[in-house]
């Protein structure tokens, strides 16, 4: 029992990561209404990019900016003493990716309001039914 | 100049893209123009790279002439290179035959859709030839959100069914994204080369192969192998039809190169065929992917939803194909990525046509076609004879290879689901064809609206218009032609795509 506690709080990073995905998956999955979906799919997103900024982390090192570099050999790099930044740059390139993701989905979720009056999804599949008779669709 | 062209296959249609959107505003007849010139030079750019890769072996660039690991690299070998001059002919057919339809369906949106359809091609074309994973990242998501967009220009059901796609879409990137993370965890590096170089020394571990199993299911969920599939058929019926025959036959396909190059360049052959237990889940996979694909495109009452499902079949072919193992299982994948990409858009265009004149694409709405639009019928029963597989189209051949893999691996499951799936293609188009050639003409909207239709004639289906036609005719001669040449196809290009060591 011990040894599963220590297990969890020592990976807290990936628990939390793994929470926060399955949270986000059910919201997309179980949700009827259309805006509580797109916020499902950010947090899934979110959850990535805390993965990669968890992993970037390391305790008591500092930024990795070099102060008086080049040319002063007191300021010699030392890897271990400084964060890897390259995960955090990698997130911003995601972090404008799931605004965009974001952007685009709620442009459609108006557009999908303006042409049903509704925003939840069981409302909006009866008026689809309505409208086609016959249509034996479930998925959008 | 020369150098420089892996730069400007992905440089030309992005930068074309913002000048479109800023012209539409002064001078709206420079769009169409300007775009279809950028495509053209992505085209005459990836030609070019492949015939320098066939004599001089795989060109490698650096972006900024940073070296990697630092720095993100361009490679074009014998796979990407071929898949990028398809990927790039499809991309222009469809740009030179959809100027009228367009232009009648979109009205003040053109700009924006020329827009988004050059940055859809920068992102496949860049999705082809990076050799950097987090760079494929960046530029999945390019092309997904710009499909997403392009499926929103649509009427009616398509902003539902685009906001499916987004969901399945955002899902499908993330987890390539976290199984990338995985990777970057164990070795520290993001450049494919790089990894594969660095994987053998941490093998075997469990990381690894989770890190394998979370890219995979990303691809399939954007490749739409069957249990993932439900975002596709709709998305592709609702979309205006110009949208879905460049979606339609790109998205998929390129989603399986990314498949194959992700397995065999960044994890070995060796990994993935033999210290993962994948193989034969994922060919079982398919085989349900080609069977349960073509049962649900038999019970399909539109045209284009019949379509839809015929793709999520042919996913299966691929994938199956590929994860066959042996030489002639994977040319047949690959060669079946080239193939299938024109066939699609041959079918896909002619569907367009049909809705387009004919302004409804259900099946027993589409009466006397062949009198109407003889033409374009004729280039959708070639697209149909290459989809069954009638020997002298493409289609024929690339099956060919499919089966041959299949049995030589011993894989009979997967061989009888490929002639399952034939026959039934079968029976869908001349299903099509009776109703379309034999059944009297009643155009369907004379039909509805007899009483304000006066006379017969008037109002009646007419031919496609000139600009579709020609591509649509062009399309479907290119069908037979890369039929008769697919055998210098597979020996001359595709067997150097392979690991050399496979039997």
């Amino acid at each position: 029992m011990e040894s599963l506690a220590t297990f969890i709080l020592t990976k807290y990073n990936y628990w939390a990561v793994i929470i926060l995905l399955v949270i986000g998956l059910y919201a997309m999955i179980a949700k009827k209404n259309l805006v509580k979906k797109i916020i499902g799919m950010n947090i899934f997103q979110t959850a990535i990019i805390l993965f990669y900024v968890s992993i970037g982390t390391k305790r008591g090192a500092t930024l990795p900016i070099i102060e008086h570099a080049y040319g002063d050999s007191a300021h010699a790099v030392h890897a271990a003493d400084y964060i890897n930044p390259l995960p955090h740059v990698l997130m911003l390139t995601a972090i404008v990716v799931s605004v965009a993701t974001l952007g685009v989905a709620l442009a459609l979720a108006m557009k999908i309001h303006a042409q049903y009056g509704t925003l939840e999804e069981d409302e909006i599949q009866e008026k689809i039914m309505e409208s086609e008779p016959g249509s034996t669709s479930t998925s959008g | 100049m020369k150098e420089q062209l892996p730069a400007l296959i992905v440089a030309v249609p992005l930068l074309a893209a913002l000048l479109v959107t800023a012209l539409w505003w002064f001078d709206r007849r420079l769009c169409f123009p300007i775009a279809i010139a950028a495509v053209g030079a992505s085209l005459a750019a990836a030609v070019t790279l492949l015939l320098r890769v066939l004599s001089e072996g795989a060109v490698d660039y650096y972006l900024g002439g940073w070296p990697p690991p630092v720095g993100i690299a361009y490679r074009i070998d014998h796979l990407n290179g071929l898949i990028a001059v398809a990927v790039s002919l499809v991309s222009f057919l469809n740009l030179a035959a959809c100027r009228t339809v367009a232009e009648q369906e979109f009205r003040e949106k053109t700009g924006a859709f020329y827009a988004l359809y050059l940055l859809f091609t920068t992102g496949l074309l860049g999705i082809l030839i990076t050799g950097d994973a987090f760079n494929l990242y960046v530029l999945l998501e390019i092309s997904s959100l710009t499909g997403y967009a392009l499926l929103g220009l649509g009427p009616g059901r398509a902003f539902l069914s685009g906001l499916n796609y987004v969901f399945m879409g955002t899902v499908g990137a993330s987890l390539y994204l976290l199984g990338i993370g995985y990777l970057y965890v164990i070795t520290g590096s993001l450049n494919m080369a790089d990894i594969a170089a660095i994987l053998p020394s941490l093998l075997p571990s469990n990381l690894v192969i989770m890190a394998f199993v979370l890219c995979l299911t990303g691809l399939f969920v954007k490749m739409a192998l069957l249990p993932l599939h439900g975002w596709l058929p709709n998305a592709y019926t609702y979309a205006p039809s110009m949208v879905s025959s460049l979606i339609a036959p790109l998205t998929t396909k390129v989603m399986i190169y990314v498949m194959i190059r992700i397995t065999l360049s960044v994890f070995s052959f060796d990994f993935a065929f033999d210290e993962t237990l994948l193989r034969l889940p994922i060919l079982w996979l398919a085989i349900l992917a080609i069977t349960i694909g073509s049962l649900m495109a038999l019970s399909q009452r539109r045209l284009k939803k019949m379509l839809s499902y015929i793709v999520v079949a042919e996913v299966g072919y691929m994938v199956g194909g590929f994860w066959l193992g042996n030489r002639s299982g994977m040319s047949g994948a690959v060669l079946h990525i080239i193939n299938d990409a024109f066939m699609t858009l041959c079918v896909f265009l002619a569907a367009g046509a049909i809705a387009f004149k004919a302004e409804d694409d259900r099946l027993r709405n589409l009466t006397g076609l062949f009198r109407t639009m003889p033409a374009t019928m004729a280039a959708l029963v070639v697209g149909a004879l290459s989809l069954i597989g009638i020997p002298p189209t493409c289609g024929f051949f690339s099956k060919w290879y499919l089966i041959s893999g299949g049995i030589e691996a011993g894989q009979y499951g997967f061989v009888a689901a490929l002639i399952f799936s034939s026959l039934v293609n079968g029976i869908l188009f001349f299903r099509v064809f009776e109703i379309c050639y034999f059944e009297p003409t009643s155009p369907p909207h004379a039909y509805r609206y007899r009483r304000t239709v006066p006379a017969a004639g008037t109002g009646a289906v007419t031919e496609a218009p000139a600009d579709l036609l020609t591509v649509l005719i062009a399309t479907a001669v290119l069908l037979i032609v890369l039929g008769l040449y697919s055998g210098e196809i597979v020996t001359r290009v595709i067997h150097l795509a392979l690991p050399p060591g496979l039997s």
